[in-house]
């Protein structure tokens, strides 16, 4: 065997000890169309055995894999076909999520994700009667995820599906509100929702999807930070160079566990997604990232290049390095789950509108942001709007996961637990958006979606 | 399966002999070795081949913490794939 040069092995092994490299996710994607009845018991059943039986040796076969590579994998995970295409036939939504947390626990998985419904165009009567499940179904589940696809590029935004979703955020919250509105931090509204997502809450498998994949989220903004210190003086080309050799060792590991572990799962590879993923450890964080590239703090002016040339280099990197790249695949800027983001945020210098425009270059969207609890709906609504448009125009996946915390209002903190972190409340624009929110209807999909 | 095996920690006498024979004892064939004392740590590289070995993976990696707690210092055994993969096209 060729002697690896041992600068190369140390560099691997810091890495992982000291800058918290790790597999963020392994997660399963399911298909359950094969589960549909017309009774909801039956449904349910199927569905717990299909999700216990293809994804059963899933946390063993992660355990063991990490020991074999030595690298954490954090999270566990398993996606399955929206539930609203899973239940129409029998109605029995409810009875799917119940059955779905059930699994999720025998099997020890982290998050169970896909009460989804793809909603951009328009809803059907089934998917209009799913929707009204969404609260309940996140206040009595422990690890269900719950996702609405309310706009694309290629349908427009559907404003109906925009307003359901301001008011579903608020009764999930307010229906959790003695856990800080935890029911809403399950749920993200989204446009461009892609099919192969492993990251949590907007995973769902989706219908061009094979019977069982494995994708993989890697993370590792520590390494990132820790490569730029190496080069305090070097212009913004040698950053993006740097960024770029960065992300394509740490894509390679997820393209290696990807591969192994669809190969031990008796599973299809599918994807590497090619997300920083930050956690609130110290350390782990992609508002530090762009601080270190030479911001005072995350927020001020100059966030949003920085953010572009990170994200940017980020897919740079990691193509090359994987075969199949997907998912979400970009920087994440969730405010509750980045301690960098948490101090901006805490002091002021970041604001919600400095995080919208961020969204425009960056994966996903406002993410895991906590505001008052008295917020109206239509507020929330427009805030989806305002994010769809910017995915819509820009051909790209934006959402929206806002927690509203009853009881609560700017200044204080709410905390979620876990890798959830905690979060203070942020500030929205008081002004009514409600003529414009009741008025419902499509947004027209932008000419520029007219490509064939 | 091909693996490294790194000892990283503080300097004294007998940390090689210790971690060999250990590997010895457990079938494990030396294949490479690179050691050095970098700014005051000793620092040492072994690439071994794990196909003779007696006991499973998960084993060797407890005797070997066993040993590093013994010896006070760090070891790790990784399987070489991680390696490849990262500095290897």
């Amino acid at each position: 065997m060729k002697m690896l040069n041992r600068s190369e092995i140390l560099e691997t092994i810091k890495m992982i000890s000291d800058h918290h490299l790790d597999i963020r996710t392994v997660t399963m994607g399911i298909s359950l169309t094969d589960c549909i009845t017309d009774s909801p018991e039956r449904t349910a059943t199927k569905v717990y055995d299909k999700i216990c039986s293809g994804a059963g040796r899933l946390v063993p076969v992660a355990d063991e894999i990490a020991a074999m590579y030595g690298i954490p994998i954090v999270n566990k995970r398993v996606s399955v076909t929206p539930v609203s295409i899973v239940g129409a036939s029998s109605g029995g939504y409810l009875e799917i999520a119940r059955a779905m947390d059930r699994a999720a626990d025998s099997i020890g998985i982290d998050f169970i994700g896909g009460y989804t419904a793809l909603v951009q165009k328009g809803a059907s009567a089934s998917e209009n009667a799913f929707m009204d499940t969404v609260p309940e179904a996140l206040a009595t589940t422990g690890k269900v995820c719950s996702s609405l696809n309310v706009a694309s590029t290629r349908a427009g935004i559907n404003m109906d599906a925009v307003r359901r979703a301001g008011r579903l955020i608020k009764e999930a919250a307010y229906l959790t509100r003695d856990r800080d509105g935890i029911g809403a931090a399950k749920f993200v509204a989204f446009a461009n929702a892609v099919e192969d997502n492993p990251f949590m809450a907007g995973a769902f498998h989706g219908a061009g999807e094979a019977d069982m994949v494995v994708n993989v989220g890697v993370s590792g903004p520590g390494v990132v930070k820790t490569a730029l210190e190496s080069i305090p003086d070097g212009d913004l080309s040698d950053v993006g160079e740097t960024i770029k050799r960065t992300a394509f060792k740490i894509t390679r590991v997820g393209q290696l566990v990807a591969k192994k572990a669809a190969e031990m799962l008796g599973a299809s590879f599918g994807i590497v997604d090619l997300s920083l993923a930050p956690t609130p450890a110290v350390g782990d964080s992609v508002a530090a990232i762009l601080e270190e590239i030479g911001l005072e703090q995350v927020g001020a002016h100059g966030t949003t290049a920085a953010l572009m040339m990170l994200n940017d280099a980020v897919k740079k990197g990691g193509i090359m390095a994987s075969q199949h790249v997907g998912g979400l695949s970009g920087a994440f800027i969730p405010v509750s789950e980045d301690a960098g983001m948490i101090a901006g945020a805490s002091s002021g210098a970041l604001s919600v509108e400095k995080l919208e425009a961020m969204t425009a270059v960056c994966s996903v969207g406002l993410d895991m942001i906590a505001v008052p609890g008295d917020t109206p709906e239509e507020v929330i609504s427009a805030v989806i709007a305002d994010e769809a448009a910017i995915g819509v125009a820009n051909n790209k996946t934006t959402a929206v996961r806002l927690i509203p915390v009853y009881g609560k209002g700017v200044g204080d903190v709410a905390r979620f637990g876990g890798l959830l972190g905690f979060a203070p409340i942020m500030k929205l624009n008081a002004l009514s958006p409600l003529r414009m929110i009741s008025r419902g209807g499509r947004i027209a999909a932008p000419v520029h979606a007219n490509k064939n | 399966m091909k693996a490294f095996l790194t000892v990283i920690g503080t300097d004294k006498v007998g940390i090689i002999a210790a971690v060999s024979t250990l590997l010895a004892d457990n079938g494990v064939n030396i294949e490479d070795i690179s050691q050095t004392i970098m700014q005051g740590t000793f620092t040492m590289v072994m690439a071994v081949d794990l196909a003779g070995a007696k006991a499973e993976f998960g084993k060797l990696k407890a005797a070997l913490e066993k040993c590093a707690s013994d010896l006070g210092v760090e070891i790790s055994l990784r399987h070489a794939d991680i390696f490849n993969a990262m500095h290897k096209i």
